[in-house]
């Protein structure tokens, strides 16, 4: 009873998979609240499809467990599940028309007629697409496929729907459109999602949480300020958003702040959120939108750079610079060109220490 | 404008180059042997397709006879039962083998074409030597005790069967195993999301989807086997088919007249079969 009625819907417990060359998911473990819009991202083989086919029904794991409700599910097939999914081609039957396709999952499961022909109507209403009944998947367009899919995998009340790519096959309008479409009917229907996508920005404007994959494993598990502002890992740091990563030595530390050294220079950091020891080596990820280059040096900074270009970008200007190793930067900032050094100009780097994240200890080199 | 219309013109004259021998070929080895055979049976018995004759509809009266009927009858029945037996065992083959791993895929696709590599005479041939009456099928039956004394399968109406559905397998094999091949299953996974058991995911996607193949492969087999009768008389099945009755006609009977209506009747039904298929939204198989 309590563990029904907890916060958390779906638990995935130590899972891990191998289809015999090696593994697909090792140990992957998450937790997702009721109402939550969980993301799982990553580059194309990291193991976020088989998560999700997991969860499905459609991949059994060799080890781990899959927890619906409190209630293990992971030797139940697929339509055992109360959990649909929105497959990434949309898999809509070719041969049932909009209103078969919505209603399908309702008749296999023994609803009486008029109950189906009530929730079909209401489902083609919330995707907008009751006009289209009585169409053929070929007739639609990729969007309004797009649609009927999300009514049909939603017309049987899962209490978890997954979406694979849902998106990925618009264009970027209508994709931009879509996300926002989405997230609107995830909130007002209140079901849990979780979503996998490549694109990064779709995931930092639709998710509560955001789980970032690489070679079967997360990466990071966060918010999208967390996963964005505090890169756990030097991958995490490259996938999401633009960014310059610098290496360097710890030459001092006093637990709040550190000084690093690199071969290009120094610089201070903030070191509340990594535990840093004297003589390690660590990575800072500064975002290009945070990153400055100034005329004058800027005290706890010595990082030189030689500017090879500055570019107006709409906004802002970015700055291409060089520093002393080779190593090229790019530092936004000034909004106007007039503001911006001339080509072979000595700049100085600097940021706000709160804003760059440290990557240190046991996630350096990750 | 101009100039496009005068390069499809030079294109349609280049096409038409391909086509001639194509063209000549069919007209010189069917359409006028075809024509030939209607005349014939359109002139009064014992006459020549030619100028002079006398012509008459009689060839086809003559045909309304009860034994003849039977006859055709036998015929379809046989060609039905065979293409039943075709798609019962060869649609899960065709079925298995587009889902196999790729080195059964190869392994079963050899099964399937290797038997047209040799005369399927020599092969019902072989047939008759395993199911004769001291063959193997009965000795390996007699030493598991199953039986006592050797079964007579030659020349029962099973063992023409056998014989038909052997030799017409493959044409129900391919079309349907090019159908499942083609099949997208994660539609099949859409429909067990949705809640379907596999068997009932089956029906409602698998089977209509692969329906084209199937429909294909009925008619491939059926169309032929109408028309076969050697099987059933190397089986020693004895059956009467419109085959033996035609042959008969033309070679013991001499009756070239009727003969030839009778080879009429049999395009006309099977040609009308495939139109019927066609109509019903068939896929073209190689054909108009």
């Amino acid at each position: 009873m309590d563990e029904a009625m907890s916060e958390v819907l779906l638990s995935l417990k130590h899972i891990s998979k191998n289809f015999g060359e090696g593994d697909v998911l090792s140990d992957v473990s998450l937790d997702v609240k009721r109402g939550e819009f969980v993301t799982l991202l990553g580059a194309s083989g990291c193991g976020k499809t088989t998560t999700l086919r997991i969860v499905a029904g459609l991949e059994t794991p060799d080890t781990g467990e899959v927890i619906l409700n409190g209630q293990d599910m992971t030797s139940l097939p697929p339509e055992s599940r109360p959990v649909n999914t929105v497959f990434q081609s949309y898999a809509l039957f070719p041969h049932m028309n909009v209103e078969k396709n919505v209603a399908y999952g309702l008749k296999v499961r023994g609803a009486d007629k008029k109950t189906i022909a009530a929730r079909v109507k209401e489902m083609l209403e919330l995707v907008q697409m009751s006009d289209y009944a009585g169409r053929m998947p070929a007739q639609l367009s990729g969007g309004q496929r797009q649609r009927i899919a999300i009514a049909r995998a939603l017309a049987p009340q899962p209490q978890l729907l997954l979406l694979d790519e849902p998106l990925g096959a618009l264009d970027l309008q209508l994709r931009r459109q879509m996300q926002i479409e989405l997230k609107r009917l995830q909130k007002k229907l209140g079901i849990t999602f979780i979503y996998i996508t490549h694109d990064q920005e779709e995931a930092i404007n639709m998710s509560d949480r955001i789980a970032v994959m690489k070679g079967g494993k997360f990466e990071q598990l966060g918010t999208p300020e967390e996963i964005y502002d505090r890169p756990a890992t030097r991958y995490v740091a490259q996938f999401i958003g633009r960014s310059t990563i610098l290496t360097g030595k710890v030459k001092h530390t006093n637990g709040f702040s550190a000084v690093i050294e690199t071969g290009n220079g120094s610089f201070t950091v903030d070191s509340a959120h990594a535990k840093l020891t004297e003589g390690e080596m660590c990575d800072l990820c500064v975002r290009t939108e945070r990153m400055r280059a100034s005329k004058t040096p800027v005290e706890g900074f010595s990082l030189p750079a030689t500017v090879r270009e500055a570019r107006y970008a709409g906004g802002s200007v970015l700055t291409y610079v060089t520093l002393r190793d080779g190593t090229e930067v790019v530092a936004e900032g000034v909004e106007r060109m007039a503001d911006a050094p001339n080509p072979g100009d000595t700049v100085y780097m600097h940021w706000n220490p709160a804003q760059a994240a440290v990557i240190g200890g046991a996630s350096y080199g990750a | 404008m101009a100039h496009k219309s005068a390069l499809r013109a030079a294109d349609t004259r280049r096409n038409a180059l391909f086509v001639l021998p194509m063209t000549l070929f069919a007209v010189v080895l069917v359409a006028l042997p075809l024509i030939y055979v209607l005349g014939t049976s359109l002139v009064q018995s014992g006459q020549d397709f030619s100028f002079g004759a006398t012509f008459t509809l009689q060839n086809y009266k003559s045909l309304l006879r009860t034994d003849y009927l039977m006859v055709f009858f036998n015929s379809l029945k046989l060609a039905f039962l065979t293409t039943l037996v075709s798609f019962i065992i060869g649609y899960p083959f065709g079925y298995c083998m587009a889902r196999a791993g790729r080195r059964w895929k190869a392994l079963l696709m050899m099964l399937v074409i290797i038997p047209f590599w040799t005369s399927a005479l020599v092969r019902i041939y072989g047939w008759k030597i395993l199911l004769q009456g001291s063959g193997p099928v009965n000795g390996v039956l007699k030493s598991l005790g199953l039986i006592e004394k050797n079964i007579k399968f030659l020349g029962s109406y099973g063992s023409v069967l056998l014989a038909m559905v052997y030799c017409m397998i493959s044409f129900m094999i391919l079309p349907c195993h090019s159908a499942v091949d083609k099949m997208d299953f994660t539609l099949v996974e859409a429909a067990r999301d949705l809640g379907s058991k596999p068997w009932k995911a089956f029906l409602d996607v698998t089977l209509p989807l692969t329906m084209p193949g199937i429909l294909a492969g009925c008619v491939l087999v059926f169309v032929p086997s109408v028309g076969i009768f050697y099987l059933s008389d190397i089986m020693g099945g004895g059956l009467v088919l419109v085959g033996n009755l035609i042959r008969d006609q033309l070679l013991k009977v001499r009756d070239w007249n009727t003969g030839s209506a009778m080879s009429m009747v049999l395009i006309v039904l099977t040609a009308g079969i495939y139109l019927v298929y066609r109509k019903s939204g068939g896929d073209d198989l190689g054909v108009f």
